[in-house]
């Protein structure tokens, strides 16, 4: 088939070009529609194929067998969920751990985000220092570096029980090897790298309108009042996005519970999170299989999450644009 | 900002908190890098006293506390961070160039097949990639770490860049087309030049979390002298076991954290900016 053709010298423009031979096929025309799409594409549809759809559909298939790498995949059908939901203490356990985690680490690390970041767009001076400040925590704290020192800090005769003999003499616990306190440690550690949502919170902030408060001052609203009434309303979409950002991270975190506790999750597990139980399931016990299955149970409850996160979004969450 | 006059008792309070809240952030650092520079017989009896002297001996014996010294260690962290940043460059800004300026058809699917990518967490696909590249003769090599990089699998860079071409106004590669620009010239003349700022921040950001990745690095690098830097931290837990090396270990993690300090020194204004981008446009 002869290619339409314009070489030589003319205008590249294609209207120039007189239709006149071979008119392209629909099927050529197509191709040359979409050609450049796909090949800029071409990578990513490669690594999605290749590395995430493909391997998550594997995982979903693996979940349904026993696999130790070594050997075949053996077809056990529901075997490990069986497992998982009706006699696997230790995953009851992670999960209560991580919940905990959660609903801890992630309510109060907002809070403490949303209430600097009302301090920090009301005042003047040293913002951008304060700003800077409270984010390189957030910046460092995913690093083994920080979680080494966390041990340490909360150690037994670390930082905080100096400070605490020195101010009030009473000789605190051994936290991070304390069954009961060595959670606390890693939401302490969580809540200390509020100043990534902080930020966000302080752009939402940036764009309130402040003719608002001065409106509700005008009719003698208070702060509290102004804040119930305006803050929290126009700020809603952020709010929402920090939450179910923040929550998702929450359920998956890993390297500061694995530093902390030594890799196994301990003391007797109260720290055994359950990306830190998968791991341990797949890469030290060789249970691909159930460690599979575990993936497929967390992304589900990670789903649900954000689907309730989203539904119940509609009562609370209100955008600007929606002329409301 | 602020249009009505704050009184001088808020101001007050608002001052403290914030700096006290500063102290709170900052003192665990500080602490470690006062650590660093104490003999060990120090760290914890007198813990919060400041250094006598600034001695620099944690420092070289944290250096070669290890079978390998933390030469190596550092080499391979940047080996590995400065070919993650290269790549997800190129890869995330061709995708999100098709994804903002391209027509083609099922441009939408593929487009929230990318964002649906972004809520996947990594556990599902853990195992399976594991096994892909064990049975390519990947594992203990750098690859399994740097290749996916190429193929723009962290989503959020790809988002990122998006939200940003779609700011650049069309009229710009509308013109090119017609003075003749193909799509690559457009991408390359055009688009790239212009989009500085988010190169930017997506280089940093991808460069901090590379060098920060622990997961990774702990399934897929095995050997010590394949080791990156939280490897090799890691190790030294496990070896000091015994309460001998603290200085040391203080001293390392002070070092280790270094080069994301000096990033975040250098490049703060974008990375602030970056965190704030990512969530409110939308």
């Amino acid at each position: 088939m002869t290619e339409v053709s314009n070489t030589e010298g003319g205008p590249r423009n294609a209207l120039a070009v007189p239709a006149v031979r071979t008119p392209m096929t629909p099927l050529r025309r197509a191709f040359l529609r979409n050609a450049p799409g796909y090949m800029f594409l071409m990578p990513w549809l490669l690594g999605f194929f290749l590395l995430t759809l493909g391997p998550a559909l594997a995982s979903l298939y693996l979940s349904f067998t026993r696999y130790d790498l070594l050997t075949p995949p053996v077809w056990t059908g529901l075997n490990n969920y069986d497992y998982a939901f009706n006699s696997d203490r230790r995953l009851g356990n992670a999960m209560r751990v991580t919940f905990t985690y959660v609903l801890w680490s992630v309510p109060l690390k907002l809070a403490v985000a949303l209430g600097l970041a009302i301090i920090l767009d009301k005042s003047v001076r040293g913002v951008s220092f304060y700003r800077a400040t409270f984010y390189l925590p957030s910046l460092l704290g995913a690093s083994v570096a920080i979680a080494v020192l966390w041990r340490q800090i909360f150690g037994v005769d670390g930082l905080v029980n100096t400070l605490l003999l020195l101010t009030t003499g009473w000789q605190g616990p051994s936290w991070v090897t304390h069954p009961k306190y060595s959670l606390i440690t890693l939401i302490v550690l969580a809540i200390w790298q509020f100043g990534s949502p902080m930020i966000i919170f302080l752009a939402g902030l940036r764009q309130v309108p402040q003719d608002l408060y001065e409106a509700a001052s005008m009719d003698g609203a208070g702060a509290w009042r102004q804040f119930y009434k305006i803050t929290l309303p126009m700020l809603a979409p952020v709010v929402f996005f920090n939450l179910v950002f923040q929550t998702i991270e929450a359920f998956k975190a890993f390297t500061q519970a694995y530093i902390v506790s030594g890799g196994q999750g301990g003391p007797i597990d109260s720290t055994l999170f359950y990306s830190l139980y998968l791991y341990n399931e797949a890469f030290a016990n060789l249970r691909m299989g159930y460690a599979s299955a575990l993936a497929w149970i967390l992304l589900v409850i990670i789903g649900f999450f954000t689907a309730i996160a989203f539904a119940s979004s509609k009562y609370w969450v209100h955008y600007e644009d929606e002329g409301r | 900002m602020a249009l009505k006059p704050v009184s001088a008792k808020q101001a007050l309070f608002r001052h403290t908190v914030l700096f006290l809240a500063s102290i709170v952030m900052l003192y665990p650092l500080l602490w470690m890098v006062m650590s660093s520079f104490k003999p060990d017989s120090m760290i914890f009896s007198d813990p919060m006293a400041l250094p006598t002297s600034i001695n620099f001996d944690n420092y070289v014996n944290g250096w070669s506390a290890l079978a390998y010294s933390f030469t190596t260690f550092y080499k391979n962290s940047f080996i590995i961070a400065i070919s993650a940043v290269i790549g997800n460059l190129m890869a995330c800004s061709l995708t999100a160039f098709a994804f903002a300026r391209l027509e083609f058809r099922g441009r939408k699917f593929w487009f929230a097949m990318m964002m649906g990518t972004l809520m996947l967490p990594y556990h599902v696909t853990l195992v399976p990639q594991y096994v892909l590249f064990l049975k390519l003769g990947w594992v203990n090599t750098f690859l399994p770490l740097i290749v996916p990089k190429f193929m723009a699998v962290d989503a959020f860079f790809i988002f990122l860049m998006v939200q940003f071409f779609r700011g650049i106004p069309r009229e710009i590669d509308e013109a090119a087309t017609m003075d003749g620009c193909g799509p690559w010239r457009i991408y390359w003349r055009i688009m790239l030049p212009l989009s500085t700022p988010v190169l930017a921040t997506a280089a940093i950001f991808s460069f901090i979390w590379t060098y920060d990745d622990f997961l990774g690095p702990l399934i897929y690098l095995n050997e010590m002298k394949s080791y990156t830097v939280p490897l090799a931290l890691r190790a030294f837990i496990d070896s000091s076991g015994g309460e001998s090396l603290y200085g040391a270990m203080f001293a390392m993690s002070t070092l280790s954290l270094l080069p994301v300090l000096i990033v975040f020194l250098a490049f703060q204004k974008l990375l602030i900016r970056g965190v704030a981008m990512g969530a409110l446009k939308r």
